[in-house]
């Protein structure tokens, strides 16, 4: 740390540049609210939460930038950090599914305190280390290049494309593999799974056997009781709808309800939609319910 | 007030990222974590380029916020496919290395 001192104070020896009071106020309003807002996010059970809060940090950060004399880095920030890349994050918060929360197990035991301690350890190290190395630096402050030149941003892009043009090209490079990486690992073979066209879809019901959908079970019946047997499209009684119970009993005994099965002793579709008094009318009597057939059945 | 403070800062962030990358579970949310510590190296970056009075900082720091947008494409990607086979966002259910 004594090195990375001497190495800071071999800036040229004239600072020119004095923290004011409105940059000490700026910061002692938004570090501390950074700092709470990164705890939060830590702390935050849902994970919705937590990108807000994260957000909360970087507006803070980016408009520490520009309190350190670096505009287009603290609108960098604004702009492609909370403005794209949260948004991003808030997008496959809500793919993934925004209320799966943390496990509670422990897969290694121990591991979180573990981690806090590390935590803990690390922040005394690194603030021990950088309190007591650096108190009495004195910034050179950046006020020619910010001023000269064009500006802060101006500066900016011509050191990138003289000084720092080949790593700015392997940038590009950079990003074109991580869009092909994002699209390659993105997409999923299940999309490529045999599905039917809608042409296909279309052929199959216009040149098919049947245009109209095939009716719902239960449309064509008559009753739901159990000693109505089904009737195939014949008329005959299927095998299949009887009972046991029916079939131990003997036919004779059955004869009774053969008439109001086969629909010749009571026609259900005058009784259902003109009423009793048109029924009553047409058999010019009260209406005479069939054997076996009860009101809380139809 | 000497520019320090803002390295403390970032410090302090940088300590707090860690910790959530090492107690969380969720996936994406271990991914929040390391931005902001990336964030912090970028408070870092730019409070040198000010206290060395070069622009060097600011471009470095220029250059840690792309390489993070393509980390963050990259890392999402692999979270939602992980996610598609899996059902689940939480590192402990990727073990499948484990067996």
């Amino acid at each position: 740390m004594t090195v990375l001192a001497a190495v800071l104070t071999q800036a040229p020896a004239v600072p020119t540049d004095v923290v004011g009071t409105g940059e000490a106020v700026t910061f002692w309003v938004l570090g501390p609210l950074a700092l709470a807002a990164a705890l939060a996010m830590v702390l935050a059970r849902s994970a919705v939460h937590s990108a807000l809060w994260l957000v909360l940090t970087m507006l803070c950060l980016g408009a520490l930038y520009m309190a350190q004399q670096a505009p287009f880095l603290g609108f960098v920030q604004i702009i492609v950090y909370t403005g794209a890349i949260m948004m991003l994050f808030l997008f496959v918060l809500m793919l993934v599914g925004r209320d799966r929360s943390d496990s509670v197990v422990e897969v290694l035991r121990g591991q979180r305190v573990a981690g806090l301690l590390a935590g803990v350890g690390l922040a005394a190290l690194l603030v021990g280390a950088v309190g007591r190395s650096l108190t009495d630096v004195a910034p050179v402050g950046l006020l020619a290049q910010n001023t000269t030149g064009g500006g802060n941003t101006a500066n900016i892009g011509r050191s990138l494309f003289t000084d720092y043009l080949l790593p700015f090209e392997l940038t590009s490079a950079l990003l074109i593999t991580a869009a092909v990486g994002g699209m390659v690992l993105a997409f999923s073979s299940s999309d490529r799974a045999k599905r039917s066209t809608q042409r296909e879809r279309v052929e199959t019901r216009i040149r098919g056997e049947r245009m109209s959908p095939l009716p719902g079970p239960g449309v064509l019946a008559t009753a739901n009781s159990v000693a109505t047997p089904a009737l195939l499209p014949d008329g005959t009684v299927a095998p299949e709808s009887l009972s046991d119970i029916i079939e131990s009993t003997t036919r004779e005994s059955l004869d009774a309800d053969v008439p109001s099965v086969s629909g010749a002793a009571h026609q259900a579709d005058t009784y259902a939609l003109r009423g009793p008094e048109a029924a009553a009318d047409e058999s010019g009597g009260p209406v005479s319910r069939p054997a076996g057939e009860d009101d809380s059945q139809r | 007030m000497s520019p320090t403070y803002y390295l403390l800062l970032s410090a302090l962030l940088f300590s707090i990222g860690a910790v959530g990358v090492l107690v969380r579970r969720n996936a994406v949310v271990v991914f929040m974590c390391i931005e902001l510590m990336l964030n912090a190296v970028n408070l870092t970056l730019v409070t040198f380029a000010r206290i060395n009075g070069t622009l060097d900082g600011q471009i470095m720091a220029f250059f840690v916020m792309v390489v993070a947008a393509a980390e963050v494409v990259v890392g999402l990607a692999i979270i939602m496919s992980i996610f598609k086979t899996r059902r689940s966002a939480s590192v402990d259910d990727a073990n499948l290395l484990k067996y």
